[in-house]
């Protein structure tokens, strides 16, 4: 057998069968689902009268539709009560184990799953969420699913999927002062638009990543499927064992020794073709923001806007994008107001995330007129947070630290941005009403996220830096 | 357990010449919280339909009456975005039976597969003469045969081939599922699960 990718090594070990002319049966190691794709999957399963057939592979948590106030009480809106009461059920009835709302383990799917230890290298994970690939920053292939297929999961542990195609994407060189791993993905995106990497599976490489925390590869990875990609992994390396090496259910586990021996050899191989290969330059990178309605729209902060002649056939979707956005072709967005700041999600609300915003504002007041909301992506990163002090940090400086969940990412529960206001937000998706009906989003780090916060308007954070 | 038949459709067609056309804009999260499949087709590109007031946009595309049928024939990359697989069930439910683009996202598309809508497949420059066809004359018909393969301009008789997994050209056929399929061969996954318990 010649060169294989990474991609390869883990996907060919978990095909339990290869269909003639179709999809591979492809076995799944670690299963999640939350409260918004799975309960027509369960009635599926109740109306075909058959059960889980690994309930233990499966895990649940309630995040997309929770408030991120008062979680203790009851939740007020009746329909998303409902849905979380079902997913309750749900477990329950089938044996699966199940994080729900004031659960000390609860939290956003993304972000509970690495932090438990559940997002081990070299294994299989899907998720009734796109978001799913923020899982390949451990080395994982991990890729989001419809409703269909996670009955098809809970039916029988393994997927009908086609093996997708295989993309690397070199990230040479060391990042600048101010910029984060949310940049280098939002950067990436730019280049190669919102739909270049569909149909492929992404691993990333270079110097630029491995120099990357696991909390920054997995921002990377989680916006793989903004650009289209089935999902984005990164070689396992120290950074991976180290962290991993810190969660107890992991490290105790008597055979970790001979896992730790099985992850050395999760690379791709010398020699393995990829078919599509990219190439970027860190140095090159600035601070990141969108100005439109899907995350390729994004460019340098201090850049301006393209102009709707480069846009070609695009031309149309352009200018209907800057329209709803309030922008121009060609304009500077560089200090222009903002509304609202949107810390948090599967993206950036990590423990990193929360630091980088909180020694940011640090000693500085938030900006009078700007809502912001810091929502924690689990509850173990809000306790965390409190132990370090970061709580106290933000409400010396104005903010407020909120309970974990979705939040305003898809602004299911009550965390709304009005319609035609600006948010700069932390989250992976700017399209249109996705925050609100009517509202606008502008992607970028939590860095750029905290100078908006403290400004008031679109600012370079590299500019606020202190040193 | 059954999912609807899929063979030939021949039918009028509604334009949507719009690109990266993501799931939130066909069925936005705030509908999400329902707990079956039934009833998304009324939320359909709800944002795009009304206004904020709940107030009908004439101008757009599903409110103008020229345009009715069961083929969406939409701008490339469409589905990309969130995988709620609520955005096929709105799709569905509304009454179309195939979506025609020059791409679609990935997940948008296995999620189709798995629900009957046959997602179609053809190059940049036909779809943009279809769409230009369809805005110039809404009565143009269009005819898919997914046995054969082929999508036929009716009133020119042009006709293409388009792309599918034979496995799931099959299913579509026969109306077949892949969870059937999967329960099948539940044993063969047990013989894997044994081989590979040492694995982790
Ligand atoms: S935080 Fe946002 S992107 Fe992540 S799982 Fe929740 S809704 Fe999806």
């Amino acid at each position: 057998m010649g060169p294989a990718t990474l991609f390869d090594k883990i996907w060919d070990i978990h095909v339990v069968r290869s269909i003639e002319g179709g999809p591979d049966v492809l076995y799944i190691d670690r299963h999640f689902i939350h409260e918004v794709t799975s309960p027509q999957a369960f009635d599926g399963l109740r109306a075909r009268g058959i059960t889980v057939f690994r309930p233990g592979k499966t895990t649940a948590t309630a995040d997309h539709n929770i408030p991120t106030r008062e979680q203790e009480l009851p939740i007020k809106d009746e329909l998303s009560r409902k849905q979380v009461e079902t997913l309750n059920h749900n477990c329950s009835e089938f044996g699966i184990e199940y994080f729900g709302l004031n659960h000390p383990k609860n939290g956003i799917v993304h972000v509970v799953g690495p932090e438990l230890g559940y997002t081990l290298p070299g294994t299989t994970i899907v998720c009734g969420d796109s978001h799913t690939s923020t899982h390949g920053a451990f080395g994982t292939i991990a890729f989001g699913i419809g409703t269909s297929e996670v009955e098809m999961v809970l039916a029988s542990q393994c997927v009908l999927q086609p093996k997708p195609k295989k993309m690397k994407i070199t990230v040479n060189g060391s990042l600048q002062k101010g910029v984060t791993a949310k940049d280098i993905i939002l950067y990436i995106i730019s280049k190669i638009s919102a739909g270049g990497a569909t149909g492929f599976f992404v691993e990333y490489c270079g110097a630029a990543i491995e120099a990357l925390s696991m909390e920054g590869r997995m921002t990377v990875c989680n916006m793989s499927i903004e650009m289209g990609a089935r999902g984005g992994l990164i070689a396992p390396d120290f950074t991976t064992y180290e962290y991993l090496n810190r969660i107890p259910s992991v490290e105790s586990r008597p055979d970790f020794k001979s896992l730790l021996l099985r992850w050395r050899s999760l690379k791709s191989d010398e020699g393995a073709v990829f078919d599509r290969e990219l190439e970027f330059d860190a140095s090159k990178i600035r601070p990141m923001i969108t100005f439109g309605t899907n995350p390729g729209m994004g460019m340098a902060i201090d850049d301006t806007i393209p102009d709707a002649e480069s846009q070609g056939e695009g031309k149309a979707s352009f200018l209907k994008s800057l329209d709803y956005m309030g922008f121009k072709p060609g304009e500077k967005i560089l200090g222009y107001p903002i509304d609202y700041v949107f810390l948090g999600s599967c993206t950036n609300g990590r423990i990193e995330d929360l630091r980088a915003f909180a020694q940011f504002v640090k000693g500085r007041k938030k900006a009078p007129g700007v809502t912001a909301l810091i929502v924690p992506g689990s509850k173990r990163v809000e306790q965390q947070a409190i132990r370090e002090g970061l709580d106290k940090i933000l409400k010396d400086a104005g903010f407020e630290l909120r309970q974990p969940g979705c939040s305003s990412c898809l602004a299911m529960n009550e965390d709304k941005i009005p319609a035609g206001k600006y948010a700069v937000s932390t989250s992976n998706r700017n399209f249109e009403g996705r925050q609100g009906p009517g509202s606008r989003t502008l992607l970028a780090s939590p860095l750029t996220a905290a100078a908006a916060a403290i400004t008031g308007k679109i600012t370079n954070p590299a500019d606020l830096l202190k040193n | 357990m059954s999912k609807l038949k899929f063979n030939i459709l021949e039918s009028t067609c509604v334009p949507l010449p719009l690109e990266n056309t993501d799931t939130d804009q066909i069925i936005p999260a705030r509908f999400l919280s329902a707990i079956s499949r039934e009833g998304f087709g009324e939320n359909l590109f709800r944002d795009w339909r009304y206004d904020k007031a709940g107030n009908k946009n004439e101008e757009f595309v599903l409110n103008d009456p020229k345009f009715r049928g069961e083929i969406l024939v939409a701008g490339k990359n469409f589905g990309c975005g969130s995988s709620r697989e609520h955005a096929v069930w709105a799709i569905a439910d509304y009454g179309f039976r195939a979506v025609v683009s020059s791409f679609f996202a990935d997940i948008f598309r296995n999620n189709s597969l798995n629900n009957g809508l046959l997602p179609v497949v053809v190059p940049e420059e036909f779809l943009k003469r279809l769409l230009a066809m369809i805005l110039e004359d809404p009565g143009t018909k269009v005819r898919i045969d997914l046995e054969k393969q082929d999508l036929t301009l009716l009133p020119t008789g042009e006709s293409l081939k388009f792309e599918i997994n034979p496995y799931k050209k099959e299913c579509l056929l026969k109306g077949l599922d892949d969870i059937d399929y999967l329960l099948n061969i539940r044993e063969m996954i047990t013989a894997y699960e044994f081989r590979n318990t040492l694995r982790q």
